[in-house]
C-alpha cells in the first residue's frame, strides 16, 4: 500500500468531515427568514423553566458568539473553531449539561451494540451464503433462505418492534426496554455487564437477524460467480481437499467485495440501528437524538448528527486502509 | 401493451412485484370508496380500541381509528418514495452522463461531490433539515428533501457505465457517421442503459421510503398527514409495544414489508433481465 493512496484517502476523510460540518451549520440559515435556535431559545425562555437564569447565561453566550450582528463568515468561522475541539454547546433541555457530555455517556452504548452486531452479522451471514452456493452444503441449510429473506426486507426497527411484541411482551424472556435494570448505576462489575448484555440481546437480535440476509444474498451470488473460475476447476483437479478449496480459493475470493459492500453500507445500518435504539429505548445516541427532536434541542441534534458522519467516515477510512490488506491484487501501487 | 405483457411473463419476478404495487393500490382505492379517510384524524372514536366489527383494525391512543389511517398512508408513502426516486434518478442521470460522456473538468468534480457526499449518512443531514423547518413540511417537500441527497449512488452507477459504453464499436461507428454528441446520447447510449436506469431507479425509491419512513419514525414527517411512518412514531411514543396494542404498529409494518419486498423482487428481476447470466445461477 502506497503512501499516496494513504495520504489521498485520510486527506478524503477530512473533506467529507468538513462538508458535513459546512452542511451543518448552513443548512438551517437556509430556512426561510428566521433562525430556529434563537426562537426555539426565546421559547424557553418566555415560558420559563427551571433554569431560567442559566438559560439567559446560555443565550447571552450564544449570541455573543453568533449574534445576528455578526456577519455570516466569521459565525461560520467560530462555528469551525468550537467544533474542532468537540464544543457543541450546551443541551438545552438539561442545561448545564454540555452536548458533548450527553453524548460522551450514549456513544459507548452504540458504539459497543453496532460492532458486536455488525460483525456477528456479517460475519454469520457471508459464511450461510457461500454455504448456500456450495453444492456439498447440508440440505437443511437451504430451508434457512427463503425466511432469511424475507427479513432482510424489513428495516431493523420495524423488526424491532415485532421481536418486542413476541419475545419481551408475549412471552417475557427477555426485557422489553433500556439498557439495564431500572435504577442500576454503569459500572464494569461483571454484574452490570451481564445486565446490560442481557438487555442489549433484543435490539442486538432485530440487526443482526434483519441483515443476515442481505449479506448471505451477496455472499451466495459471488461464491456462484467464483464457482465457475477456471482456478476453481484446477484446485480440484489437483485434488485439493474440500474444505481447502471452500476456505482459501472460493471464500477468501468472495469476501472482498462482500467488504466493500460493508463500506458503502455503514451510513444505512447505523441510520437502522439508531432507530432501533429508538424502539428499545437504549441509552445510545438514537435515543438521545430521538429526544433531542422531540425538544427541538438543536444544540444536541447538531451534536449528535456530527458524530454521526464521523463515525461512519471514520470506519469508512479504516476498511478502505484494510481492503489493499485483505486482497493481495490490489496493491494500489500507484493509487 | 401487448409487448410490455410478454415482458412480464417472461419475468416472473418483475411481474410478482407490480402485482403487490398493484394490490396496494386497490386496497386504497377500495379503502377510499368504502371506508374513506375521514375517520383518520384524533377523536374519532374511543381510544386504544383493540380491532373490532366497528373499528376494524382499532383506534390508537388520541382515537384515531387505524384502518383509514392505513388506506391514508399507503399513498403517501408510495407519493415519497416514486416522488423522490424519480427526481434523484434524474439529477444522478444528467450528472453521470454529463461526467461519463463529457469527461473533464466537469467529471473531477461531479465525481469528487459524489464521492465527498456518499459516506455521509442522508438520514443524519436529512435530520438537520427536517428538524428546521419541520412546520414547513409536507409530503412533496419532504419528497424533495429527500431526493437533493438521492443522487450520489444514481451518478456514479450511471458514470461507470457510460463510460464503460462511450468507446464501444456501435458509438464510434455513430461518432464517425456524424451524429452528434444529442444523438449519441439518446439513440446510442440511453436505450443500451434503460435496465440500468430502471434498476437504479427502483433501488432509489426503496431508499427514498426507507429514508422517509425513518424520518417519520424520528417525529420528523409532515405534521398534519398520518403517514405510515408518522403511525410508527406514534405507536413508539406512546409505547404501543410496551402495552401489547400490535393493531397500532402491526399494520404499517406488514404494508412496508410488502412494499420493500415488491421492489426487491422487481429489482431482482431486473438485474436478471439485464444480466442473462445471473438466471443460471439460482
Amino acid at each position: 500500500m502506497s503512501a499516496a493512496y494513504v495520504i489521498r484517502r485520510v486527506l478524503l476523510f477530512f473533506v467529507v468531515v468538513w462538508a458535513a460540518t459546512t452542511l451543518i451549520f448552513f443548512l438551517p440559515k437556509l430556512a426561510p427568514g428566521r433562525n430556529p435556535i434563537v426562537e426555539r431559545i426565546g421559547m424557553m425562555v418566555a415560558t420559563g423553566g427551571v433554569n431560567a437564569s442559566g438559560m439567559q447565561a446560555m443565550v447571552d453566550a450564544y449570541q455573543a458568539k453568533f449574534g445576528l450582528d455578526k456577519p455570516l463568515w466569521q459565525q461560520y468561522l467560530t462555528y469551525l473553531a468550537d467544533i474542532s475541539h468537540l464544543d457543541f454547546g450546551y443541551s438545552l433541555t438539561q442545561y448545564p449539561t454540555t452536548v458533548l457530555e450527553v453524548i460522551r455517556t450514549a456513544l459507548p452504548w452504540t458504539l459497543t451494540l453496532l460492532t458486536v452486531t455488525t460483525l456477528l452479522a456479517f460475519t454469520i451471514g457471508s459464511v450461510l451464503g457461500a454455504l448456500l452456493a456450495w453444492p456439498r452444503s447440508p440440505r437443511a441449510l437451504h430451508a434457512l433462505l427463503p425466511p432469511l429473506f424475507m427479513f432482510s426486507v424489513i428495516p431493523y426497527y420495524l423488526f424491532g418492534l415485532i421481536l418486542v411484541y413476541l419475545l419481551a411482551f408475549q412471552f417475557r424472556i427477555f426485557p422489553m426496554s433500556g439498557n439495564s435494570q431500572y435504577g442500576a448505576v454503569a459500572s464494569l462489575t461483571p454484574k452490570y455487564l451481564a445486565d446490560a448484555a442481557w438487555h442489549s440481546v433484543l435490539p442486538g437480535l432485530s440487526i443482526i437477524l434483519a441483515s443476515l440476509g442481505f449479506w448471505a444474498l451477496g455472499m451466495r451470488a459471488m461464491m456462484v460467480g467464483i464457482s465457475g473460475e477456471d482456478f476453481m476447476l484446477f484446485a480440484e483437479a489437483k485434488g485439493l481437499k474440500g474444505n481447502r478449496i471452500f476456505l482459501r480459493y472460493a471464500m477468501r475470493n468472495a469476501l472482498l467485495p462482500q467488504t466493500t459492500t460493508l463500506a458503502l453500507s455503514l451510513g444505512t445500518i447505523l441510520s437502522g440501528a439508531l432507530l432501533v435504539e429508538v424502539v428499545f429505548n437504549y441509552a445510545g445516541m438514537g435515543s438521545v437524538l430521538f429526544r433531542a427532536i422531540s425538544a427541538f434541542d438543536y444544540f444536541t441534534i447538531y451534536g449528535v448528527v456530527f458524530f454521526i458522519i464521523v463515525g461512519v467516515a471514520l470506519a469508512t477510512l479504516i476498511l478502505d486502509l484494510v481492503y489493499p490488506i485483505l486482497d493481495p491484487r490490489i496493491r494500489y501501487r500507484k493509487g | 401493451m401487448k409487448k410490455f405483457g410478454r415482458f412480464l411473463a417472461r419475468n416472473p419476478r418483475i411481474s410478482f412485484g407490480f402485482v403487490l404495487i398493484l394490490g396496494m393500490l386497490l386496497f386504497w382505492f377500495v379503502g377510499m370508496v368504502t371506508v374513506g379517510i375521514s375517520k383518520a384524524v384524533p377523536l374519532s372514536g374511543p381510544p386504544d380500541m383493540p380491532p373490532s366489527a366497528q373499528y376494524p383494525l382499532g383506534t390508537d391512543s388520541a382515537g384515531r381509528q387505524l384502518l383509514p389511517v392505513l388506506i391514508a398512508g399507503v399513498p403517501l408513502t408510495l407519493e415519497i418514495g416514486l416522488l423522490a426516486g424519480t427526481v434523484g434518478l434524474l439529477i444522478g442521470t444528467v450528472l453521470g452522463f454529463v461526467a461519463g460522456y463529457f469527461g473533464g473538468p466537469a467529471d473531477s468534480v461531479i465525481r469528487t461531490a459524489a464521492d465527498v457526499m456518499l459516506p455521509i449518512p442522508a438520514l443524519a443531514v436529512l435530520v438537520v433539515i427536517a428538524s428546521t423547518i419541520h412546520t414547513l413540511l409536507s409530503v412533496e417537500v419532504m419528497a424533495l428533501v429527500i431526493a437533493s441527497l438521492a443522487w450520489m449512488y444514481p451518478t456514479r452507477t450511471i458514470r461507470a457505465q457510460v463510460l464503460s459504453i462511450r468507446s464501444r464499436a456501435y458509438v464510434e461507428v455513430g461518432r464517425f457517421s456524424g451524429e452528434t454528441d444529442f444523438d449519441i446520447i439518446f439513440s446510442e447510449l440511453m436505450p443500451n442503459l434503460m435496465p440500468y436506469l430502471a434498476a437504479t431507479f427502483v433501488a432509489a425509491v426503496g431508499a427514498a421510503i426507507l429514508a422517509g419512513i425513518g424520518l417519520e419514525a424520528l417525529g420528523l414527517g409532515p405534521q398534519d398527514k398520518p403517514t405510515l411512518g408518522m403511525t410508527i412514531f406514534w405507536a413508539i411514543y406512546y409505547g404501543a409495544t410496551l402495552r401489547g396494542m400490535w393493531w397500532w404498529w402491526g399494520p404499517p409494518i406488514v404494508v412496508l414489508v410488502l412494499v420493500f419486498f415488491a421492489l426487491f423482487m422487481i429489482a431482482q428481476g431486473l438485474d436478471r433481465y439485464a444480466n442473462p447470466r445471473l438466471r443460471h445461477a439460482a
